[in-house]
């Protein structure tokens, strides 16, 4: 055998033991918490309120606050995301300017999401006086996400080829109808998919919400924007660190991150079926 | 390329405008055109007159700025960041450089095809309706209607007429690009920018593009930028040949390519250099 057949046999065996080493940590994840979890999945699990200082009973406000503070998320985030990407795409002379304020953009999207928490504490909590709240804690993940969806979205518009916008204004269209008839809806699919996995990273972050609106329990489930709420990924730090009764609420805290994980992943699903369904229409 | 060339003056290219005879009206008057990219001059003092209902060609090697030229005449080039025209070009006698001037009315009326053909990823019904919506025309049968009459005249109707509403990505090159050119009937311009339509297309297609260029000159004033010097011979009554940004001589095709007044433009056209 040619040397060089050699070295690409070497070379394929070192990315596919790349790749093995990726696939068993998330196995043995997955393995880990669908094992320990499943048990404890139930109806009542899903749908009834924590008992007893949290060792028995559900986690249904966790999912109800997660799911309010991601759609608060989405309100906040999904629109000026997609506005802002527009505009830097398609509006922004390529100066200067704009290379620094992308260049910041891509930066704020590796700022911890600690550093984003304390941010919303001082902001919205403390300045904009709403409290740790719903609101606060939905607006601080919102402000989390924007580097995401706005990168995302960016990528989007810049995967539609220059000649649908030219072909369009070339047939008398203003630059805005040539961008909402022929350029957003070639974006939309890789638009969406960006956003829904900027949110689903969103609901499983406990750090900006921290200080800024969740809370390790309620008896009651918010009924407003101004009040507190618990959430999965925090229910599920605290069970897993803070309780006074580790061992024996361990069950529950798999089973919680079961929950979340699968939350995580239907939401990633839906992505996925979506830009799937999208890319179908445009190709018919 | 080593060539040296004498720059002609306006008075030259004043008379060059005027060599050429007409029976015709002028459809479109191009007076001391220049065009920059930023400092780079890719046009430089350009004087033409066009004809109504008349087939201009526009040949020379590349980057000779032809390409350029021809998206000067519906404003194209204005999307191209630091992109400059000094000069005028009058079409009916309006120039389109006027600070009032509606550049989105201009396009109607200036018609373009790109030199890649670029239908939108709608059906081939949709395509051709899509410059009439977006003009704000909302009769359906009008938009069928017109629909109709712009296939035909773009000699596609025939091919098509079974599959309006599929996907226009189904069509063969050379259907994509007679597609186009019936999107830009379907809006009613008088002038129709052609950039290379036939360059990617194989002999039998681009046949029927310039079989469909020589009918539509009795309804366009056509311009129709060619790498291709038959093309130019076959489709075009006039021609005119660029090099390095200037217009090196316009006249009659027939005269063009037979007895030049330009060696420059003798060369080039019996394949000497470009």
């Amino acid at each position: 055998m040619r040397k060089k057949y050699k070295k690409q046999a070497v070379g394929f065996w070192i990315l596919r033991v790349c790749m093995g080493i990726v696939l068993l940590c998330l196995a043995v994840i997955l393995w880990d918490i669908v094992s320990k979890g499943a048990g404890v999945i139930s109806w009542s699990f899903l749908t009834e309120n924590p008992r007893k200082g949290m060792t028995e009973g559900g986690i249904f406000p966790a999912i109800v606050g997660t799911f309010l503070v991601t759609v608060i998320t989405a309100i906040l985030s999904v629109p000026l995301g997609v506005g802002c990407a527009i505009y830097l795409h398609e509006y922004a002379k390529g100066g200067k300017t704009t290379r620094l304020i992308r260049m910041a953009i891509r930066n704020l999207s590796g700022v911890p999401s600690i550093v984003y928490g304390l941010f919303g504490v001082v902001l919205f909590v403390q300045f904009m006086n709403l409290g740790t709240s719903l609101l606060s804690a939905g607006m601080t993940l919102g402000l989390m996400t924007l580097p995401w969806t706005i990168t995302a979205s960016e990528e989007a518009l810049k995967s539609v080829p220059q000649a649908y916008r030219d072909g369009s204004m070339a047939l008398g269209a203003t630059k805005w109808q040539a961008i909402r008839t022929n350029v957003l809806p070639y974006a939309m699919p890789g638009m969406l998919t960006g956003m829904i996995l900027g949110l689903s990273r969103a609901a499983g972050e406990t750090a900006p919400i921290l200080f800024t609106g969740a809370v390790f329990y309620l008896p009651f489930l918010p009924k407003s924007l101004s009040d507190q709420f618990m959430a999965l990924p925090y229910h599920l730090y605290i069970m897993s660190t803070q309780h006074h009764a580790i061992e024996k609420v361990r069950p529950l805290a798999y089973g919680t991150a079961l929950v979340l994980i699968t939350l995580v992943f239907f939401m990633n699903l839906v992505a996925i079926i979506i830009r799937y369904k999208l890319r179908k229409v445009k190709l018919q | 390329m080593n060539v040296t060339i004498d720059t002609p003056s306006s008075k030259e290219g004043e008379q060059k405008g005027q060599a050429v005879s007409s029976r015709r009206p002028v459809k479109i008057e191009v007076r001391q055109f220049n065009f920059y990219y930023d400092t780079v001059q890719a046009l430089k003092s350009i004087d033409l007159k066009i004809f109504e209902n008349t087939v201009v060609g526009i040949i020379g090697p590349s980057g000779c700025g032809k390409s350029t030229f021809l998206r000067c005449f519906n404003r194209m080039n204005d999307t191209i960041a630091g992109a400059r025209y000094v000069g005028e070009i009058r079409i009916d006698g309006r120039n389109i450089f006027d600070k009032d001037l509606d550049i989105v009315n201009l396009r109607r009326h200036v018609g373009m095809v790109f030199q890649k053909s670029n239908p939108f990823p709608k059906s081939i019904f949709d395509n051709v309706a899509y410059g009439l919506r977006i003009n704000g025309i909302k009769d359906k049968e009008f938009i069928a209607r017109k629909v109709e009459e712009s296939l035909k005249n773009a000699a596609l109707w025939d091919e098509v007429k079974d599959r309006l509403h599929k996907s226009a990505f189904a069509l063969s090159g050379g259907q994509q690009q007679r597609l186009c050119i019936a999107r830009a009937l379907a809006v009613e311009p008088e002038v129709l920018l052609l950039d290379e339509p036939a360059s990617a297309l194989d002999p039998i297609a681009t046949a029927k593009v310039e079989e469909l260029i020589h009918e539509l000159k009795k309804n366009y004033t056509i311009m129709i930028v060619t790498h291709n010097m038959q093309q130019a011979a076959r489709v075009s009554d006039y021609t005119a040949f660029f090099m390095l940004g200037e217009l090196m001589e316009y006249d009659e095709t027939n005269k063009i390519f037979t007895n030049p007044s330009k060696k420059i433009t003798e060369d080039y056209v019996t394949g000497r250099f470009g």
